[in-house]
């Protein structure tokens, strides 16, 4: 069974890249679907897809090119996506734009960890894709991608609204054809388990008492 | 990649010679031994590091250089770690470049001139950042822009950085205890613990992820209630070692970078480097050039002032007036798109001349926006800046005063919003802003509303010159012919554009090679932030949203 | 819906019951039909229990549905004030916006954090939605459709309203995070103070009805013009500081500090995901609701159709509307207003908020209800 996330106004054939998406529910379709959740996770996959809310993320120059999104002429509030939440706790999606030093690499590792699940991030522009123009930098860090996954990549410097869309219209694409039920909500075992974390956190204590 | 323009020091003035009179269109590119010295090198007068606080304190208290306009950190390799100065008279106009060295790479020491001029605290901390020098008496010796547990000084020749320094994932250290170097009589150094935030305060981390700090900017907040107490600006969270890069980047490569420095002033950023390689080099544009420079200018002068108010309104929360805000900045990126190509990073400014000739449109669509903007500007007033709970929000709030802001160095808008006559524009003229006229804004309030105020009469002032200009466009080349290789001659220049935010310097040193030997950019932001301790003392959390939007600082211009 | 039977939730109050004038459509011939219906085979207890489940169901159903609609309303009615489409791509015109905005909180991690007190944290977004429901039913819909009604409806109204800042408080308190302590710390201040003005103005209200109880305040408009028109100068000094102070209780713009995006990043709700977050939000717009449902009930007549002295004629054709149209549409004409506020006026700082309440709101609310009491005493009204 083949997934064809619908996007309004572009059929699917016009989309660049349906290789990645095909191989992608290849993947996902492995196992075979079940009649009874797969109209279930249609549903919510259509919720997820129209609702992602960015955090207010930004670095630099993409920065102000993504507030030219957001501001009247390109309007993304069209898809939905206008309410940026200030609090990683609330976003769905993270827009990197701008360069990451490497200062800055942990605290944005730190804002992906904070983010609920579903969560994704979409690369914008080259510095967070490659470095871009600051490659040879000894203070930036070559690509996003080496510290938290990376879902869509916008190129661009910055790149133009437009892309911007198309970008976010691919991520919308993208969570179309997740399974919800079976894959991704598994139950793991928390490795910040309170009552563990309780017990050594006495440890320390009582290791600090001690000396 | 430090190493190998040591090779060439000598070549350059030999071959510029010879092409010279070959070059029909290029006017005479530097010549062999310049005869005058360019019109924007500097007058280095060097002292020794034992004589300079004496002669710093004759300068400050007797010739009242009260603005010190640059701080640049140096590596001569054999002439030692230096720092140049340059130093300006609000009063007389009178300008002084000094330069001081040690030869002492492990552990080398400068006196400070932290108490002579408050923007010399951070000037200073961030050459101590880059090249490890230490400043006796300075009261806040810490980096700056690197983490604290950085490795090695980036910005030193023999320093390699990236080796030094793998990505590091775990969380940055901050320190709340900062040192303080005293120089004794017998050469020993004494430390002194100087704590910069007490045990029991209230400490409020806003950034670096933050809506309100335009970037990527970190400020420590210790506060009372809601009164802040203190401010410390962490820095560096976007440092992405532009000028470093710089030093083995090609002329016009390194252009490429200084669009990407503040990008609201993409266009007057890189006008100071053309104009500051230009001059360096002898280089005349022609008059057209320079016309078009002066609009795109002023164009991207109102579009910075456009998002400064978009999103100082939406920073107090009023979030229609950003969308009007926006929409008519679209329409300026309309006009730069047409002709430069980009939106935002326009890539616009060459040395010799811009990338290409303005647009058949150009003209008109400009002489159709001027109208367009000076009927809208109205809106800005009906819908924000009229409102009473914005007076409340901004009248009084964050004042600062002339001699702060000349302490701090806050030109542009902030500057002037205190009474401070700083415009570049008027103080040095360039490009065509001595055929035009124009007032230079200044008021004497210094707080949040004056400096919204400022930029909202610069708009309209910007409008005019743009007026003045666009019909008088001269005809003429839009690109001198220069060489294939360019390559400055050696010695030290600075020039400075006016942009959105104050006043954006070049220094250039030069060894006559293809790439700078040293390049550093008076950043504008810089003293903006710095400033924002001394704005906010006493203030509550809600108004360093408004002090902060109101000195209008971009983050990547203040980091490099 | 039991209202003119007997009130569903247990609480001691002498019923008045009312001799409506039967003009409109009076919506206790329903619940009467219901109640004898439902006693027809069971026993009364059972019956009451029975009409307390349906009506906690539909309670929640309008609850739930209001908020959508609200949520799409501010959407895109922010958008047509900041020349923008807003909301276009889900369903037509982006109707169906909202519901995937539910699917995906409904199915979002809920982040259990450690170093939090996370009873109290898992505690708070449930109080704030309790407070805003209990308001919630204090809505008069329709002349006989009102879930709580007894003699001190008002008093009940502003006594529930106050559960919410508990929720605001401890949510700020219980996250371990120095943003949502500052921003419950505003939010308890701000709403604490501004009841009082919401208060006055109440009573300014109820000095001139006489009752405090929500279907004999409506029924009187009804019968004697909206109070707005019959309190005049008073009155509408009254809805005024009702407006203002009732846009503070909400936490909506201007005085939206609490959770001042722009300071605070989130405010008390910053360490909420997922369906946590999404109450706080639903409260939100509800919240926005009752305030509005509240004034049109206490100023503009709640179900009571608009009458001009004399033109029997209007008045008749008035009359056809139900009263639930009414109501809905006043509530959603404030609603229209305090959405318009919002989106125009910058944010106020918080120690201009509380001089703007105590130094301003509450001597002029104090000085209304002199007023008013004096206009009563001397006939003045009409």
């Amino acid at each position: 069974m083949m997934k064809r996330p619908k996007i309004k106004s572009i059929p699917y054939e016009e989309f660049k890249d349906n290789e990645t998406f095909e191989k992608l529910v290849a993947e996902l379709n492995a196992n075979g679907t079940n009649v009874i959740v797969r109209p279930l996770d249609d549903l919510i996959n259509w919720g997820r897809s129209n609702s992602l809310w960015p955090l207010t993320f930004a670095t630099s120059c993409c920065g102000i090119e993504f507030m030219a999104v957001c501001a009247a002429r390109y309007d993304i509030a069209r898809f939905g996506f206008e309410v940026t939440r200030n609090s990683p706790r609330q976003a769905d999606v993270i827009l990197v734009s701008g360069t990451i030093t490497t200062k800055m690499a942990p605290v944005l590792k730190r804002l992906y960890d904070q983010m609920a699940d579903p969560k994704y991030v979409v690369a914008i522009g080259g510095c967070s894709i490659s470095g871009g123009p600051f490659t040879k930098s000894y203070h930036v860090v070559n690509g996003v991608d080496n510290i938290i996954p990376v879902d869509v990549y916008v190129p661009g410097c910055p790149p133009r609204p437009e892309s911007f869309l198309y970008g976010m219209m691919q991520l919308q694409r993208k969570v179309k054809v997740e399974n919800f039920f079976g894959t991704t909500n598994r139950k793991e075992k928390d490795p910040f388990d309170r009552a563990e974390m309780r017990r050594k956190e006495e440890e320390l204590y009582n290791e600090e008492e001690e000396a | 990649m430090t190493q190998e323009q040591e090779k060439t020091v000598a070549a350059p003035s030999a071959q510029e010679g010879t092409v010279k009179t070959a070059a029909k269109v290029a006017r005479p590119a530097a010549p062999a031994v310049p005869a005058a010295p360019a019109e924007n090198a500097c007058d280095l007068k060097t002292f020794a590091p034992a004589e300079l606080r004496r002669e710093m304190e004759r300068l400050r208290r007797e010739e009242k250089m009260d603005f010190l306009e640059c701080l640049t950190g140096m590596d001569w390799q054999e002439e030692g770690l230096g720092v140049i100065y340059h130093l300006e008279s609000t009063e007389t106009g009178k300008r002084v470049c000094l330069k001081t060295a040690t030869t002492d790479r492990e552990n080398p020491l400068l006196p400070s001139v932290s108490d002579l001029w408050d923007i010399a605290n951070i000037y200073e901390r961030e050459v101590f950042d880059f090249y490890g020098i230490k400043f006796t008496g300075h009261p806040d010796m810490r980096r700056i822009f690197m983490r604290e547990d950085w490795v090695g000084y980036p910005f030193r020749k023999d320093d390699d950085p990236e080796k030094q320094n793998p990505l590091r994932m775990d969380n940055e250290p901050l320190a709340d205890v900062t040192e303080t170097l005293t120089l004794n009589a017998d050469g020993s150094v004494t430390r002194r613990e100087n704590k910069i935030f007490e045990d029991g305060e209230y400490v409020v981390n806003i950034g670096p992820q933050h809506p309100s700090t335009h970037g990527v900017l970190h400020f420590r907040v210790s506060l009372d209630g809601e009164t802040i107490k203190k401010i410390d600006p962490v820095l560096g969270y976007i440092h992405r070692g532009i000028e470093k890069m710089n030093e083995s980047l090609t002329y016009p490569q390194t252009l490429a970078l200084t669009d990407r420095l503040d990008y609201l002033g993409a266009m007057q950023n890189r006008h100071a480097l053309c104009m500051c390689i230009e001059k360096a080099m002898g280089v005349e544009v022609s008059p057209r050039v320079q016309y078009i420079r002066t609009i795109m200018d002023e164009l991207q002068r109102i579009d910075s002032h456009l998002l400064f108010f978009s999103c100082l309104c939406q920073d107090l929360g009023a979030t229609t007036a950003f969308l009007y805000g926006f929409r008519d900045r679209e329409k300026i990126l309309d006009i730069f798109e047409e002709t430069c190509g980009g939106r935002l990073i326009l890539n616009y400014n060459t040395i010799g001349g811009v990338m290409a000739d303005i647009h058949p449109n150009f003209r008109k669509r400009v002489k159709e926006f001027i109208p367009y903007m000076r009927k809208n500007i109205e809106e800005y007033f009906d819908i924000f800046i009229g409102n009473v709970i914005f007076h409340n929000r901004a009248e009084g709030v964050g004042v600062l005063t002339k001699e702060q802001c000349i302490s701090f160095g806050c030109t542009g808008g902030t500057g002037r919003a205190s009474g401070w006559h700083n415009d570049v524009r008027k103080r040095m003229p360039y490009a065509a802003y001595d055929k035009v006229e124009f007032k230079e804004i200044v008021r004497t309030e210094g707080d949040s509303f004056a400096r919204l105020m400022i930029r909202m009469d610069e708009i309209r002032e910007s409008l005019s010159i743009i007026e003045q200009l666009i019909d008088n466009i001269p005809e003429g080349n839009y690109q001198e012919k220069m060489k294939p290789v360019i390559k400055v001659p050696a010695g030290t220049y600075y020039s400075a554009v006016e942009g959105s935010r104050g006043e954006f310097g070049v220094l250039l040193e030069s060894k006559g090679d293809k790439s700078p030997y040293r390049l550093h950019y008076r950043a504008t932001g810089l003293p903006l932030v710095a400033v924002m301790d001394t704005a906010c003392r006493g203030n509550m959390l809600a108004d360093l949203i408004t002090i902060g939007g109101t000195v209008d600082y971009v983050v990547p211009d203040i980091d490099r | 819906m039991p209202a003119a039977g007997r009130p569903p939730i247990g609480l001691a109050g002498q019923h008045l019951h009312i001799s409506f004038k039967k003009k409109m459509f009076d919506f206790s011939v329903v619940t009467t039909w219901l109640h004898g219906l439902l006693c027809s085979f069971l026993p009364e207890w059972a019956a009451i229990l029975t009409e307390s489940v349906l009506v906690a169901l539909v309670i929640i159903t309008l609850y739930a549905v209001f908020a959508i609609v609200l949520i799409y309303m501010e959407r895109k009615v922010c958008a047509a004030f900041q020349c923008r489409l807003g909301p276009m791509r889900v369903g037509k015109w982006g109707l169906l916006q909202v519901f995937s905005d539910v699917f995906k909180m409904l199915t979002k991690e809920i982040i259990s954090m450690r170093n939090t007190d996370l009873f109290l944290h898992n505690l708070a977004p449930f109080l704030v939605v309790t407070a805003s429901m209990l308001t919630f039913a204090c809505l008069p819909w329709n002349a006989g459709a009102q879930i709580i009604d007894f003699n001190v409806g008002v008093f009940f109204f502003l006594a529930v309203s106050s559960i919410g800042v508990v929720g605001i408080l401890l949510a700020g308190w219980s996250s371990n995070n120095k943003y949502s302590l500052i921003g419950a710390m505003r939010s308890g201040a701000q709403i604490i103070s501004y009841e009082l003005s919401i208060g006055m103005a109440m009573l300014t209200m109820i000095c001139l009805t006489g009752t405090m109880s929500f279907s004999e305040i409506c029924q009187q408009q009804y019968d004697e013009g909206w109070n707005i028109f019959r309190g005049h100068l008073p009155a509408l000094m009254a809805f005024v500081i009702y407006l203002v102070a009732g846009n503070a209780e909400c936490n909506r713009g201007p005085f939206d500090l609490p959770e001042c995006e722009s300071e605070l990043t989130a405010g008390y709700h910053t360490e909420y995901s997922g369906m946590h977050f999404g109450y706080y939000y639903l409260a939100e717009y509800l919240n926005l609701f009752i305030c509005a449902g509240m004034a049109a009930t206490i100023f503009l007549g709640g179900w009571a159709p608009l009458h001009v002295y004399g033109l029997d004629g209007l008045n008749g054709v008035m009359d056809l509307i139900p009263g639930a149209v009414w109501f809905v549409g006043k509530t959603f004409f404030i609603v229209f207003l305090l959405m318009w506020l919002r989106w125009t006026f910058p944010r106020l700082r918080i120690d201009q908020i509380l001089s703007l309440e105590w130094k301003y709101l509450v001597p002029i609310s104090m000085v209304t209800l002199v007023i008013m009491a004096l206009c009563v005493s001397f006939n003045l009204t009409f």
